[in-house]
């Protein structure tokens, strides 16, 4: 079992434990042990407003995920199987390409002459353009749009799993389709919730290239800190720090999660 | 990568420097000499290609050297790696000239013996330092939309912060460096007393105009895009930038006038691994000849300006280009050195809270 599995422990630990334990080893070691580049993260307010927006913009995706995945999922689950297919398909499809292009796409119709704004002039009902873009709004409309496949995968894989017995059994007992859903179908949905709001949010934590393009350089995350304190304090220790602050802060989530939720799940959508 | 090698130019050259006697051991030794090269890195792209046609090829072929061609969009952090690891690669760089007065002061960048560069040291004063020669020049410039400006386009940084006689979108780059002189000329300093910048003064006027900005752009791709979609009616924008956008045919145009004239500038990495070669080839690629033929290829204006009296460069494409006497003469010559003073640095870091306030 151990040669089987140990070529894949290889990778990892060769991409993934080596770098991550090297990040952490330049965020305090620069000529000798500091905590310089931790004091500044947390006394300068720049980095407590970079934070606290990612956790804003994160929130306000994942709440607009749930809400557009939750009915696409329940959609796929409750249709025969080649509809569901077919719905599934559709979700996926927009995975294949590129994050940058997607960023690009939404310019085109979230921009000042984008389409959006000249169909509403058109249509005469807005006189001034509307800023769609370049704001927290236009990243978190694409943000939503690039990760809306980790919010329906999770949700549909948990309802394939509730017993359709129990949606009749309640309508056998007289409660109505709308009743049986919130008082059963909902709770047993929850473990996709869950998982699929973790992972969104904890990705959209990350996210670099929408911000950066689409929130007109107002709207920095801590990603793009990370870049910026490359560029600004020619220390690798710099931008590590911001990293591995946001890893902790991350590996928090996934332990507060855990408490409710077996990580398998969120993981692992089984 | 390109690689260049001409034998015959390189074997009478090795003999020039190792006399005659070496000719017996034949083709050997003629080998070795001919092989004498160096790594030259650049940014990339068309910029870069412009260069292996103007400057590099034909000084390869003068010196009888093989120029290796590396590139990278940044590199600044690879400078640090290369030289902190004590063995690096490259020898020569052409990059933003701050990054080579920063080496300089980090001992990453070798401090140049202007004895042995007469083409640089013909150079005026202001465009060369220590550790770098000017390779070539551009120019943050503001530039406007034709359409929303038909005619009486805004003419200066006042007339850019004018949002009452000027109305319109606007963006800025989301970085110091040419926007704080920038505000400072709006405010009413002079283009060439404005160094050491009165920083203080600078981000008081940016404040007045935060709130018209629509974006604050990061990329140059960035910037032509603003302007070629008409999401902005002005913005800063480098003039490379703007006549690409012209030239496909987007009505855009930029004035020279209070311009930030900036530069990148060849450096040549501490312990480079052929540093002899790399000062013959520092010399040769600021000859005047060389740099006027790069604006012939691309549209930045050389490093040199004594490229302007070789008669290579016409006067109507003189008349284009960010460098020509007449165009510097309306523009603020950037200084790196103050950039990469404490007070510069500090500058950059205040940008952050800047933006984010």
């Amino acid at each position: 079992m151990l040669a089987l599995v140990s070529p894949a422990l290889l990778v990892i630990l060769l991409l993934i434990v080596l770098p991550v334990g090297w990040l952490t080893w330049q965020s305090v070691y620069h000529d000798g042990f500091t905590l310089e580049h931790y004091r500044r993260i947390f006394t300068e307010d720049i980095y407590w407003r970079s934070f606290a927006l990612t956790f804003e913009i994160s929130l306000a995706v994942t709440v607009l995920a749930l809400l557009l995945g939750y009915p696409v999922a329940y959609l796929a689950n409750a249709v025969p199987r080649a509809w569901s297919t077919l719905i599934l398909a559709l979700v996926v499809l927009p995975f294949w390409t590129s994050v940058l292009v997607r960023a690009y796409a939404w310019l085109v119709l979230l921009q000042r002459t984008g389409v959006i704004n000249q169909l509403l002039h058109y249509l005469d009902v807005i006189g001034e353009p509307l800023a769609l873009v370049h704001n927290p709004f236009g990243v978190v409309v694409a943000t939503v749009h690039i990760l809306l496949p980790f919010m329906v995968l999770p949700l549909y894989a948990t309802m394939q799993k509730i017993p359709n017995d129990l949606m009749q059994a309640g309508a056998s007992l007289g409660a109505s389709p709308a009743f049986t859903f919130v008082r059963v179908f909902l709770p047993l949905s929850l473990p996709g919730i869950l998982a699929g709001s973790t992972m969104v949010f904890v990705l959209c934590l990350g996210f670099y290239i929408t911000p950066e393009l689409l929130g007109g350089g107002r709207t920095v995350m801590v990603s793009m800190l990370v870049s910026r304190n490359v560029e600004l304090y020619n220390q690798f220790g710099a931008a590590s720090a911001v990293a591995v602050v946001l890893l902790a802060s991350v590996l928090l989530i996934f332990f507060v999660v855990s408490r409710f939720i077996s990580l398998d799940r969120v993981l692992g959508q089984k | 990568m390109r690689t260049q090698l001409d034998v015959r130019l390189g074997s009478r050259l090795g003999c020039a420097l190792f006399g005659v006697s070496l000719g017996v051991i034949g083709l050997a030794s003629t080998a070795t000499h001919a092989a004498e090269q160096i790594t030259f890195v650049s940014q990339g792209g068309a910029y870069q290609q412009a260069q292996t046609v103007a400057i590099l090829d034909p000084s390869a072929k003068k010196l009888g050297i093989t120029i290796n061609q590396d590139s990278i969009p940044d590199a600044w952090p690879a400078i640090k790696t290369q030289v902190g690891s004590g063995k690096p690669i490259w020898d020569v760089v052409d990059t933003p000239t701050g990054y080579c007065l920063r080496g300089g002061a980090q001992g990453l960048i070798e401090k140049l013996d202007f004895s042995k560069l007469p083409n640089a040291a013909a150079m005026p004063e202001a465009y060369r330092s220590a550790y770098s020669v000017s390779y070539e020049f551009y120019s943050s410039v503001l530039a406007f939309s034709q359409k929303t400006f038909p005619k009486d386009a805004p003419n200066s940084w006042a007339d850019f912060w004018d949002v009452k006689k000027f109305p319109g979108r606007r963006a800025l780059r989301n970085h110091p460096i040419a926007t704080l002189e920038a505000a400072l000329m709006a405010d009413g300093v002079a283009p060439d007393k404005l160094y050491p910048l009165d920083v203080e003064r600078a981000f008081k006027k940016l404040e007045e105009i935060k709130p018209h900005i629509t974006v604050w752009w990061t990329s140059g791709a960035q910037s032509a895009q603003l302007l070629n979609d008409g999401e902005v009616d002005m913005e800063m924008a480098w003039n490379g930038r703007v006549s690409a956008v012209a030239k496909e045919g987007a009505k855009v145009s930029f004035t020279y006038n209070q311009g930030i004239l900036q530069s990148t500038s060849l450096c040549i990495l501490k312990g480079a691994p052929n540093l002899d070669t790399a000062v013959k080839f520092l010399n040769e690629a600021v000859d005047p000849v060389h740099q006027a033929n790069l604006p012939l290829n691309i549209d930045y204006g050389p490093g040199n300006p004594k490229a302007f009296e070789t008669g290579v460069i016409k006067p109507e494409r003189a008349a284009q280009l960010p460098s020509e006497p007449a165009n510097a003469a309306k523009q603020a010559l950037m200084s790196y050195a103050w950039w990469s003073s404490p007070d510069g640095e500090a500058a950059e870091k205040r940008w952050a809270s800047f933006m984010q306030k």
